[in-house]
């Protein structure tokens, strides 16, 4: 199992720099808003915990449709399958792999990138709790999407067709545990719900997906 | 026999037009696809006969 | 006979075969009557004014939107349990037909809205969670179009059928919870009907009745078709070889 992460994490840093794209990618979606919406920081402000997590989750996508593409082309994927690691372990693996490289570095980003849309003092700590409770599910249905569209030309585009909607509760149990706390309110029933979402999502995500990439190696 | 719509007129039969355009797209799918593949299917299974 | 006679393709053909002309019949029937006798021998109510004469489309096609997307959780899980294909197709087949539904619902709840809420869309719980059920439904019609095998396109469909249904009752609990919402309260709800009226409740009934059966006729022509295209297929790919 140990081995099979290590050797995930290092495939996902070496190719092209994965971990960085997604945080570049996440900068540059964050500095696009004030050029959307204008520079008033009030404005910005009430904004910011919803911007930050909607721009976090779009980082996510991006390094998802390669999630299982290399193994399933040079044939480690069938090989997976066979091994004595139960197919769900081995999805559970890479999509940790996946937020190890892509969540992790998000969730040490948005403090630092709240600062540029002048997020409240009081929001820091919970969003970065609300990332930290989300992006694994990000991760866990990700690679489900992943596991639905291996192999398919322009497989991003329908991954994030199929994905995105299965975001939205996460989405809004973290954007609002965030505000809320921004607000100066009680974040905590919202970090709960969203925990405890994350906590299922984790649980049952990879079966679906193990079940996807049965059909596919068949 | 029309009803009086008064104001809410555009409202109420651009709802109905939009409904019932959308469902009479909807039918005319299916119906053309199904008339198709049934010609397809009996065009493919003649040539089977003569072979 | 057990009901799983007519997961065999033959047997199914003939049945539906049988069936649709009746069925046909009861759709023109029971929507054509449902909606001549809403719009126009109905009066107008008291909050809407005329407007409640949508009710004849809206309230139809939003509970026909919700229970396809049930019958697809059904069927997909019959697909995956056991692999009778009129079932996975049969899901194919209904997808379109919700995923229309679903707009027609949509349409009509913005155009409804405009003159009692003054705007053309707003995000409330019931119409958000229409909006991501549309959603759900291209992603279920994509990934059948992407995917070349049929069986594979079966199996990888119906698994999203399954985790998209539990993600469409999560994101209903989500998107209430997000916005406590302006829609109608139980009046107009599919499942209390005590608030509204006789004099409207017997023309929707007829409605919705009418809707159903639009339904199965169109479930029943397009899965007859794809049984039918599933036989073309395996033909032409005989021809090839």
């Amino acid at each position: 199992m140990r081995a099979l992460l290590l050797r995930d994490l290092r495939l996902a840093l070496r190719s092209g720099g994965g971990a960085g794209l997604g945080l570049a990618f996440f900068l540059i979606v964050v500095m696009l808003i004030p050029f959307g919406i204008g520079p008033d920081t009030a404005l910005l402000a009430r904004v910011a915990p919803g911007v930050l997590w909607v721009a976090a989750l779009l980082a996510c996508l991006l390094s998802l449709d390669r999630l299982f593409q290399a193994d399933a082309e040079d044939g480690s994927l069938d090989i997976i399958a066979l091994s004595p690691l139960p197919l769900e372990g081995a999805v559970l693996i890479k999509a940790l792999a996946h937020w190890m490289t892509t969540g992790l570095p998000l969730i040490v980003a948005a403090p630092v990138l709240g600062i540029t849309l002048n997020l409240p003092s009081g929001g820091y700590g919970w969003l970065i709790a609300s990332l930290a409770a989300g992006t694994p599910a990000l991760s866990a249905l990700g690679a489900f999407a992943a596991s639905l569209t291996v192999g398919l030309r322009r497989g991003g585009l329908l991954l994030s067709l199929l994905v995105l909607p299965l975001y939205i509760p996460t989405l809004i149990f973290g954007a609002r545990c965030a505000s809320v706390a921004a607000n100066g309110q009680d974040a905590l029933p919202a970090f709960l719900i969203l925990a405890g979402l994350s906590l299922g999502t984790l649980a049952l995500a990879p079966f679906a997906a193990a079940a996807a990439l049965r059909s596919q190696l068949r | 026999m029309f009803p009086e719509l008064g104001k809410y007129a555009v409202t109420i039969l651009s709802s109905y037009g939009a409904a019932i355009g959308i469902l009479a797209v909807l039918i005319a799918v299916y119906v053309l696809r199904n008339a198709r593949i049934r010609r397809a299917l009996a065009a493919a299974e003649a040539r089977k006969a003569a072979r | 006979m057990s009901f799983w006679e007519f997961a065999n393709p033959a047997r199914f053909m003939r049945l539906s075969g049988r069936i649709l002309p009746w069925l046909v019949a009861l759709a023109v029937l029971s929507l054509g009557g449902g909606l001549i006798w809403g719009f126009f021998l109905t009066p107008d109510a008291d909050q809407f004014g005329s407007t409640v004469k949508i009710i004849y489309i809206h309230v139809p096609s939003a509970f026909l939107a919700i229970n396809i997307y049930f019958m697809m959780f059904v069927t997909s899980l019959i697909w995956l349990i056991r692999r009778h294909h009129v079932s996975a197709l049969a899901a194919k087949a209904a997808a379109p037909i919700g995923a229309a539904m679903t707009l027609v619902a949509l349409v009509t709840g913005a155009l409804w809205g405009q003159p009692m809420w003054g705007t053309w869309w707003v995000w409330d719980p019931r119409l958000t969670s229409f909006l991501i059920m549309f959603v759900f439904y291209l992603g279920y019609l994509a990934l059948w179009a992407a995917i070349e095998e049929p069986d594979k396109a079966a199996d990888l469909t119906s698994i999203l059928a399954l985790v998209g249904s539990l993600f469409a009752v999560l994101s209903r609990y989500a998107v209430n919870f997000w916005n406590q919402g302006l829609h109608q309260g139980a009046s107009l709800s599919m499942d209390a009907e005590e608030n509204v009226s006789d004099v409207f409740w017997q023309p929707l009934v007829l409605s919705i009745i009418g809707f159903f059966a639009l339904f199965l006729v169109l479930l029943l022509i397009g899965t007859r078709t794809e049984i039918r295209s599933r036989r073309l297929r395996a033909m032409l790919m005989q021809e090839a070889n």
